[in-house]
């Protein structure tokens, strides 16, 4: 339960309810007017954490050297390999496929069951589980222009506003056109979406949608799709071989620079595995953990960036890593739960962010980066509320949402944020939560084109781990969508590729050797290694006990 | 992580620590010195990899939860669970028919129940797992798909079943299946995919790609939202 202090501030949201419930009644979600173009502008540039002044740095190596970047990024990036290639003997082959996919998110898997069906042997090498990945805890939604007023065309105008018009049109082209499909094909292999009596899909409005477009499946929307798409994996063990807690640590290429197989690293038995590979898919997702500008995290345990590191060293090239997604509303109270997410369909079902007063402040469904920005906005501005904690947030009005859409609509709409809260005994049927950005989605990564291709023959990288389709801020929705669409084009074009023939010559490592002797005349730091694997929570008083030289996640 | 907190006693594996007061179970773990490798996942009760049993102190009840969102009590003893061995049917779902013959073959292990209710009891979700056990051999597939679908599996309900059914297997199969073959069909979705086929939005997309920036800037502060 909330903290005594905080009634005062509880009973003012109370209080302008009611007529702020007769505003939304009257003029629907719109109940603030949506920024213009320059309102937009000024709030990212003043208060968006990406604008700060600290918050790149050129990078100095590699394909996009001399690039102005994420600075933790680049700090991955400018990191030494875990092992010397000299350690390793590439003429004793462990495992020998197809197509290698690595990460075992939605993506991966997706492109695992299209390569499959193609009839090629596949090995989805994973860091943790199968389904250990950001896909699983998408609540909110997928987007899909399947409705009779909407259009991929209106699709594609949000898709890429939203993206601030720096999304490659192509990719933006095939995620609306695929959409409806991909709906379909994950109806087949049985994900229950939510749906009305007549078998139409219940679609709700999400941040920067122009129509009501958002596909859920409840509020386990990203598990429901995950957990089935893995089930289907399960089922093709002829076909599918998978080997989990085995992160790739580096890509192996061949003598005539196509890709020829990757690196594994056990991380229980400690054992490296050479796997040869006709074709690559990454499928690695993004970069939550590395905790960028501190912030806490929406993301997966295992997402720190490992694919970006893997591709980059062997000489792909980076889009728009620049760019961070912080989602609006992370939760901030209670301790237990700081960072974690507070699904966009909260506000696509009609709940109002507002200030300590009580008072609306912004738009509520404006594209991602600007309602972060504006609720950072308020709170700077002395609007905000603070926890026992320290922090600093605003409340997300959800009783509001029985009032518009009718009793027990939270508790059938929103089951996963029902028991989050609950179990620290707040009821959000009864009372607002409290929120504030937290760091949630990678928009750039690896660039593809439309076949999910990559700039080294044979790899290809599909999801959070790709950059392009999202310009420079996604849209909630967009990602659920874009692993499905990406995920079975790289499957698909992979297959394509290893079908057409393929002969993979000498493999090396000499693309790591080159790449370390950059980090040498840079004079970067031998602790500092990637790809991170994992992120490092043990607390200080611990490790002054440890005596551990290398730490996974250790950058500094 | 030097700040004064009031400390608690757990016993990890039986092990003794000293925790933060608050933490959740992953968070004792953690401040103990352990880096999580197994049992361990999305830390926010999404992925289910963390399942974990305890005994607090003093009860007779061994109780189950996720590490990521039980908070730890003084004198709390806790075993986690990383993996569940499980039975896994292998089936081609174009063949299945969504009735109770499939369950019959896949998992006869699911007319064993002995209506015990020690499945609902452990589970994490509050899920009423005994009642879709009871569906599925009742030949109710859509109310076993809808009660087992906030099931994250964990795994717990099959390592206490004392008639060995796979719970989380079992209400995976009725989702798919009601999935595919019992949730009405939507009309427009199949009327979407066909007009896209055709092509019939080719040429209105091929012009906002080529658009200049300041016109497509333009088209899209001006365009109409029309959402409920």
């Amino acid at each position: 339960m909330y903290p005594e202090y905080m009634n005062a501030s509880l009973k003012k949201v109370e209080e302008t309810r009611e007529k702020r419930y007769a505003l939304a009644k009257e003029r629907g979600k719109e109940v603030f007017t949506p920024q213009s173009e320059e309102e937009r502008e000024a709030v990212l540039a003043n208060y968006h954490p990406d604008y700060k002044d600290d918050a790149r740095r050129e990078i100095r190596i590699g394909p996009n050297k001399g690039e102005r970047i994420t600075g933790r990024v680049a700090d991955v990036l400018e990191s030494w390999p875990r092992d010397p290639s000299s350690r390793f003997d590439l003429s004793r082959i462990d495992y020998e496929t197809d197509i290698l996919i690595i990460g075992a998110g939605s993506a991966g898997l997706s492109a695992a069951l299209e390569a499959s069906a193609r009839g090629l042997n596949v090995l989805i090498a994973t860091k943790l589980r199968l389904g250990d990945a950001n896909s699983m805890m998408a609540q909110g939604g997928i987007q899909a222009a399947d409705q009779k007023d909407d259009s991929p065309v209106l699709h594609y105008m949000d898709v890429i506003g939203g993206g601030h018009f720096d999304n490659k049109p192509d990719l933006v082209e095939a995620l609306v056109n695929d959409a409806p499909k991909s709906i379909k094909w994950l109806e087949e292999l049985g994900v229950m979406f939510d749906k009305e009596l007549d078998g139409s899909m219940s679609v709700k409005a999400g941040g920067g949608t122009s129509r009501n477009r958002m596909h859920s499946a409840r509020d386990y929307t990203g598990a429901a799709i995950c957990k089935t798409l893995r089930d289907e994996v399960y089922n093709r063990p002829d076909t599918i071989k998978y080997i989990e807690f085995s992160p790739a640590t580096e890509l192996i290429l061949d003598d005539k620079g196509q890709i020829a197989g990757a690196i594994l690293y056990h991380l229980e038995t400690k054992e490296y595995s050479i796997v040869k590979a006709k074709s690559v898919v990454i499928s690695t997702g993004g970069f939550g953990r590395l905790h960028i500008r501190n912030f806490e995290t929406t993301n997966h345990y295992g997402a720190t960036a490992d694919g970006l590191v893997l591709g980059y060293r062997a000489g792909a090239n980076l889009l728009y890593m620049d760019s961070v997604q912080y989602h609006p509303t992370g939760a901030v109270f209670p301790e237990q739960v700081v960072g974690f997410l507070c699904t966009e369909k909260i506000r696509g079902l009609g709940a109002q962010p507002v200030n300590k007063d009580g008072e609306l402040f912004v738009y509520p469904l404006e594209p991602r980066d600007v309602e972060a920005a504006s609720i950072i906005r308020e709170c700077e501005n002395g609007k905000g509320v603070k926890t026992p904690s320290g922090l600093t947030g605003i409340w997300l009005d959800t009783p509001l949402i029985e009032m518009l859409n009718g009793e027990g609509t939270i508790e059938s709409s929103l089951p996963a944020m029902v028991r989050q809260f609950s179990r620290f005994d707040i009821d959000i049927r009864k009372y607002p939560i409290l929120i504030y950005p937290t760091l949630h989605y990678q928009n750039g990564g690896l660039e593809i084109n439309e076949k999910a291709e990559t700039s080294i023959p044979g790899l290809y990288v599909a999801g959070e781990a790709s950059g392009g389709v999202h310009g420079r801020n996604r849209l909630m929705g967009n990602s659920q969508l874009d692993i499905i669409v990406f995920g079975r084009r790289a499957g698909t074009y992979a297959a394509e590729h290893v079908l057409a023939g393929v002969t993979i010559g000498r493999l090396t490592l000499e693309h790591v050797d080159r790449y370390s002797e950059k980090l040498e005349k840079l004079g970067i730091d031998k602790k500092r290694i990637s790809p991170v694997i994992l992120p490092d929570y043990i607390p200080d008083h611990v490790k002054a006990k440890q005596l551990t030289l290398n730490y996974f996640g250790t950058l500094t | 992580m030097s700040e004064e907190r009031n400390m608690v006693t757990v016993y990890i594996l039986g092990e003794h620590f000293m925790v933060p007061e608050g933490s959740t179970i992953m968070t004792a773990l953690e401040y103990s010195g352990f880096q999580l490798k197994r049992g361990v996942g999305c830390r926010e009760g999404f992925c289910g990899a963390c399942a974990t049993v305890y005994r607090e102190k003093g009860e007779y009840k061994l109780k189950g939860g996720l590490a990521c969102q039980t908070v730890v009590s003084d004198g709390m003893t806790i075993a986690r669970i990383p993996f569940v061995p499980a039975e896994k049917a292998a089936y081609n779902l174009e063949e299945l028919k969504p009735d109770v013959s499939t369950f019959v073959e896949l998992y006869p292990s699911v007319f064993r129940c002995v209506s015990c209710n020690t499945c609902t009891k452990i589970c994490p979700q509050d899920i009423n797992v005994m009642d879709y056990i009871q569906d599925i051999i009742k030949g109710d597939i859509a109310s076993a798909a809808q009660t087992s679908f906030d099931c994250i599996r964990c795994g717990l309900c099959a390592l206490r079943c004392p008639a060995e059914i796979v719970q989380f297997n079992v209400g995976m199969l009725a989702q798919r299946l009601y999935g595919k073959y019992l949730a009405p069909k939507s009309p427009e979705l199949e009327t979407r995919v066909a007009e896209i086929e055709e092509g019939k939005y080719e040429s209105e997309i091929k012009r906002l790609k080529v658009l200049p920036k300041e016109e497509l800037v333009k088209e899209y502060y001006e365009r109409d939202i029309k959402i409920t």
